[in-house]
């Protein structure tokens, strides 16, 4: 975090200073571990094996906390008998089927009921389009055994899941020793509990792995286990790769969602009208009830007077999704010539994607490519200086590709928000003008979305309807006719129809075209026609409770500066302790209170009961604070909305030196998405050519893929070319000396680098063997000022079934002494030129079912 | 704290100005750069390349220069050698006595062997848990009370503010290089292009608008802090008793709260709070301008030194008298 995010670790410092104990689990000695309390070097990617360690010892030791437990997780809640663990299944879960690779999930779902997952339907496809599972809303009522005992509650469940995750198996596995295992552990059982609380922040070491999302929901199993979550000094922070990531979810640039984490309507059937997708993805318990309020007033703030009741407010013309088009299986269809044009704005794939090479080769098959950027980044000049024209693999006057470069404004030459880890959203002026005819993405949008607009005015073909009925009635200011940005932010706000007024909360939000909102999780932030994310106002920090700081910037949703914060009070409403005390029931006023917004109905008595057949937010009572869950209790279990799991379970990541310990016939996880191709070829688990784990890392002085730090002289100084960390008895064994080439070879590619021969990296024993890690800055290309060969190149493109992520964190490689001998890709030139010899992409929904996807 | 300046100095007065400075605790330092990055970019000083074979550092910086007047220094400490390891693992696997030799800073610190001045071992676990540790300083030019540079300048380009710091005025100068070995830290180089000399100007432009160096400005957990000297010493010094009180005995001030004869060149404008040796931050354990005018004993042996380099020879004079061990803080101020 010191090393990634500086200026966010100013707060760890003080916190530091606070008295506060920090503890650094990386494979490398980073300056984050030089600033923590507690370092402990992991073996990369088997983050849920010594997790899972720790939630057994906490279940072993009785050191939940077992109030918070019972009452606020789904822990006392009753499985149905058909669901199987991996214990029982040798490392599967019940429903895997093997032609596909696919769950069915049915058998993992709460006995008497279905249920949903907190924001609808969330299964997407992964290698191919499947069929929904049956998870639907939660139908009846759960049964719960709040003793525990019952062989078939998730508590039992989960400890007999995590049962054989014992200090010794996270020894043999992680390579890390128990007693610093134990250290770790017992440090999180005795800054949690009533009187204290602890915290997790993980980065892209977490999310870059195909167990991403497993490996966060193990640490929301030990946090809630803990009771840290809804509590002050909780949670699990999530930090991003880059400002306002968070902002790109919530109203995002993601393929599945809609804005406000709705989910993206499919082509098929039950979510072709609105009333089959608000029937689908919504929940009728719970706030997702309110699902219709949320799809319908987007719909108008979109489609404006064209968006009635008589039009389904325009549903039919927004776009279904037919398969995964994540970006890696767009670029494998890029790969094969199914896509034409390519918009890159803050992005560059040619560097910064997994198996970069491929990145490229995909590009020079495209017909037009944009690139928006303050630099001429590696993405706009592959066609005339990547490793692959190098190598005489593609030739420059071959390639159709029409490449358009505009400049970007840099963020302090446009203004707008940041949306940081916390959900706060917090506004910046405009510092100067962008130089010459750099413009910023509001500007590029608005007049390209003008000039499309104006292509097809008039137009009165079906197909054209999303376009002529646009709204777009954003006013411009200035000489270089820059849209009013607060204009956009009023609209994300949402207003009321007929007056235009902004809306305060999004529990003004109507379902029936009176009203009209952009995200519904941001309603509130223009309040009263003012910007609420520009307040500055820190007010009485020293005042009790006076660091919630509810005026600095604007929180969504509702300016809930910690979310489900109505647990941090007991069931009965009263705080778990006085140090701890943050949100409260007030019963004299007969509402909650607390230094915070209350993240919960604001009357809704703690003793509330719900009737059997109660729906909607009656459905939840008066102590569930966790109310976007149809059952109102925080999942330890997830009965659906992962695709691989109902729990965490250790997977050796893709490409792996060792065999799995503790599910050796599966190995690795069945379900992460493989696209098997020759372009593609992934290392064998314990292939003796690729003994060493590499990891991928950032430096403070480098910005992602180098776009805006190695155009700049100052910083390139500071880390002026590619390095690769290596331990000194690898060195050694390579004879690879410090400060002298190296290079780093995979099936994909092979790049050189300066070796750093240090301690900061050291050798893990690992079952009996010794298990070296690599670290590799991914910063460098071969553009700018600064260049260097590209760690992507290396990578193999593997993913999450869930949010298709790559594994960069943790891939197989070998090292040799001295530099390279040919381009970096060039082994796979061969492979990777077949073109349509190519047999199709399994993730191709259009291949595997063309009349679907046919218009 | 008084702060007289020479006569000899050419000085710029102002009535009710006060003497400002710097205070870097290297305590919180975690080594982003950018106060590195903020200096050159307000000063609007060229990058002038990176210093290769710096070990696995990552400080390709190496030292304050003509063109860098702020740099965060990596100390690796005890970065072992291969014959140092072997020894340590046969220590470690013998059991006997858990001791041994002190492994000796590597890198870019070209100084003496800081733990000689110590008892010539150390503790095993320690040292073996320290492998591959670093320490982060952002060093600076010191602005000190009796500064070296500003005895030697022959031309009137090197001036005092009404700061009380130590400006040079590029306009003036001639490039004679003189302040280059007269200041004991090494601070002040001469540009190898036009060779005019050149170093940190406490931002003086920037502090007569009413704002606050550019380097503290940047800092994100505020390890340079800025203000007026003698509050900046007081916070220092019961930062330094804190960080006592939780157990980090070897915390010490560099530079401010020492007894009038033992203050380095007078006392500084910039100071630090530090927990190792200054050699290892490449710092003298003792700097004393070779003309000024509280001559103590010491100083005569470090004209010679002085006139001979620059940081490096100043080591030279370690075994005079003040010394390489961490000096505890004194609670009298």
């Amino acid at each position: 975090m010191a090393e990634a995010h500086p200026v966010g670790f100013r707060w760890v410092m003080k916190a530091k200073e606070r008295g506060a104990r920090v503890i650094h689990i990386d494979p490398r000695y980073s300056r984050t571990s030089q600033l923590a309390d507690t370092y402990v070097a992991i073996r990369a990617g088997t983050d849920v094996a010594f997790l899972g360690g720790i939630i057994r010892h906490v279940l072993e030791t009785e050191s939940y906390f077992r109030d918070y437990v019972i009452q606020y997780t789904n822990a006392s809640t009753i499985i149905n008998e058909q669901f199987r663990d991996t214990e029982e299944l040798d490392g599967l879960f019940s429903g895997f089927n093997p032609d596909t690779g696919l769950y069915d999930r049915s058998s993992w779902m709460y006995e008497g009921g279905e249920v949903a997952s907190a924001a609808g339907v969330r299964e997407h496809s992964t290698e191919s389009f499947n069929e929904r599972t049956g998870a639907g809303m939660m139908m009846g009522n759960v049964e719960r055994d709040e003793t525990l005992q019952h062989p078939r509650c998730v508590f039992q469940i989960l400890r007999r899941h995590f049962s054989r995750y014992t200090p010794e198996m996270v020894e043999r596995i992680c390579g890390v020793s128990r007693e610093d295992f134990m250290a770790v552990a017992d440090a999180l059982i005795t800054n949690s509990g009533r009187e204290r609380t602890g915290m997790f922040c993980y980065a892209n070491g977490w999310t870059q792995h195909v167990e991403a999302v497993q490996m966060i929901r193990t640490a929301a199993i030990l946090q809630l286990l803990l009771g840290n979550v809804g509590r002050p000094g909780g949670g699990i922070m999530a930090l991003r790769g880059h400002a306002s990531i968070q902002g790109s979810t919530d109203v995002p640039t993601l393929y599945d969602l809609l804005p406000g984490y709705l989910s993206m309507p499919r082509a098929r059937e039950g979510h072709l009208t609105l009333e089959d997708y608000i029937d689908t993805g919504g929940a009728d318990r719970g706030w997702w009830s309110f699902f219709d309020t949320y799809i319908i007033s987007p719909l108008k703030a979109w489609f404006g007077d064209a968006a009635t009741k008589q039009s389904d407010y325009g549903f039919a013309h927004i776009p279904k999704l037919t398969g995964n088009h994540s970006h890696y299986a767009t670029m494998l269809r890029a790969l094969d010539g199914g896509v034409d044009g390519f918009f890159v704005m803050g992005q560059n794939p040619a560097v910064g994607s997994a198996h970069s090479g491929l990145q490229r080769r995909a590009l020079a098959k495209m017909k037009w490519l944009v690139v928006r950027d303050m630099a001429e980044i590696e993405t706009a000049t592959f066609w005339r200086n990547s490793p692959e024209v190098q190598s005489g693999e593609l030739r420059p006057e071959e390639i159709q590709t029409e490449v358009f470069l505009m400049p970007a404004a840099s963020h302090i030459e446009k203004e707008g928000t940041f949306t940081n880890t916390q959900r706060l959203v917090q506004f910046r002026d405009k510092a100067l003008d962008p130089p010459g005819d750099a413009r910023s993405e509001l500007w590029f949008m608005h007049h390209l979305a003008k000039r499309v607009k104006a292509h097809y005015a008039g137009s009165d073909r079906d197909r054209d309807w999303p376009i002529v009925n646009l709204k777009w009635g954003y006013p411009e200011h200035g000489e270089m006719r820059e849209p009013d940005v607060e204009a956009v932010l009023k609209e994300i706000n949402g207003y009321e129809v007929a007056s235009g007024r902004p809306l305060s909360s999004f529990t003004e939000l109507r379902s029936d075209g009176t009203t009209a909102c952009g995200c519904w999780i941001y309603s509130g932030i223009y309040e009263a026609g003012v910007n609420q994310a520009r307040r500055r106002r820190p007010g009485d920090i020293a005042a009790e409770g006076g660091t919630v700081s509810p005026e600095w910037a604007w929180a969504w949703p509702a300016n809930r500066r910690i979310l489900y914060n109505r647990a941090s009070a007991d069931p009965q409403g009263k705080p778990w302790s006085e140090r701890k005390r943050y949100v409260w029931w007030d019963e004299e006023q007969g509402r909650w209170t607390g230094y915070d917004v209350p993240d919960f109905p604001a009357d809704k008595r703690p003793d509330y009961r719900p009737e059997p057949d109660a729906r909607a937010m009656d459905a939840i009572g008066g102590a569930d604070p966790f109310m976007m869950m149809a059952d109102g209790r925080a999942w330890l279990y997830t009965p659906s909305g992962l695709l691989d799991g109902p729990l965490p379970t250790f997977y050796e990541p893709v490409e792996s030196p060792v065999k799995n310990l503790l599910y050796p016939k599966v190995g690795t996880d069945p379900a992460t998405i493989r696209w098997k191709r020759p372009e593609n070829p992934l290392h064998a688990t314990g292939d003796p050519r690729y003994p060493v784990v590499a990891t991928t890392f950032r430096l403070t002085e480098h910005h992602t893929a180098g776009g805006m730090s190695r155009s700049v002289p100052w910083l390139v100084e500071l880390q002026p070319e590619m390095f690769a960390e290596i331990d000194p008895q690898l060195a050694a064994d390579r004879g690879i000396e410090n400060g002298g080439w190296m290079t780093i070879v995979t099936e994909r590619a092979e790049i050189e680098a300066r070796a750093k021969v240090t301690d900061r990296l050291r050798p893990l024993r690992v079952e009996g063997c010794v298990v070296h890690q690599l670290g590799l800055p991914w910063h460098w290309g071969y553009s700018g000022l600064s260049r260097g060969d590209t760690t992507n190149d290396l990578g193999v493109l593997t993913a999450d079934p869930n949010v298709s992520i790559q594994e960069t964190k943790s891939f197989t490689c070998d090292v040799r002494a001295g530099r390279r001998h040919r381009a970096s890709t060039a082994r796979l030139a061969g492979a990777a030129l077949r073109g349509h010899d190519v047999e199709p992409s399994e993730d191709d929904p259009l291949a595997e079912n063309p009349k679907e996807a046919s218009e | 704290m008084s702060t007289g300046s020479a006569h000899t100095e050419i000085a710029i007065h102002r009535s009710g100005a006060q003497r400002m400075g710097f205070f870097t605790d290297t305590t919180v330092c975690i080594g982003c750069k950018a106060c590195e990055v903020a200096c050159k970019q307000w000063n609007d000083l060229p990058a002038d390349g990176s210093v290769p074979g710096k070990g696995a550092s990552y400080d390709y910086t190496g030292d304050l220069s003509a063109s860098t007047w702020r740099h965060v220094r990596f100390v690796e400490l005890l970065e072992p050698s291969p014959q140092l390891r072997e020894e340590a693992q046969r220590a470690l696997e013998s059991g006997g006595g858990n001791k041994f030799p002190a492994i000796p800073a590597s890198g870019a610190i070209d100084l003496v062997d800081a733990a000689q001045a110590g008892d010539g071992a150390a503790d095993v676990a320690e040292a073996v848990s320290k492998m591959g540790d670093w320490v982060f300083m952002s060093d600076v030019c010191k602005h000190c009370t009796n500064a070296g540079c500003l005895d030697a300048c022959p031309t009137g380009a090197l001036i005092r503010t009404e700061h009380q710091t130590v400006v040079l005025q590029p306009d003036v100068c001639n490039g004679c290089g003189y302040c280059v070995p007269a200041c004991p830290f090494g601070v002040v180089d001469r540009d190898p292009q036009d060779g005019r000399a050149g170093k940190c100007t406490l931002c003086y432009d920037r502090l007569e608008d009413g704002l606050e160096p550019a380097c503290a400005k940047s800092c994100p957990t505020d390890s340079i802090q800025f203000g007026p000297h003698e509050e900046l010493v007081e916070i220092a010094s019961r930062r330094v008793a804190r960080l006592h009180e939780r157990g980090i005995e070897g915390a010490y001030l560099y530079g401010a709260g020492d007894e009038p004869d033992e203050q380095l060149a007078g006392g500084l404008g910039a100071f630090f709070l530090l927990t190792e040796p200054p050699e290892l931050y490449g710092l003298p354990a003792q700097a004393d301008s070779p003309v000024q005018e509280n001559v103590v004993p010491a100083t005569l042996a470090a004209v010679g030194a002085g006139l001979l380099a620059s940081a490096g020879a100043v080591i030279a004079f370690v075994a005079a008298g003040r010394l390489s061990r961490r000096r505890p803080v004194r609670e009298s101020w």
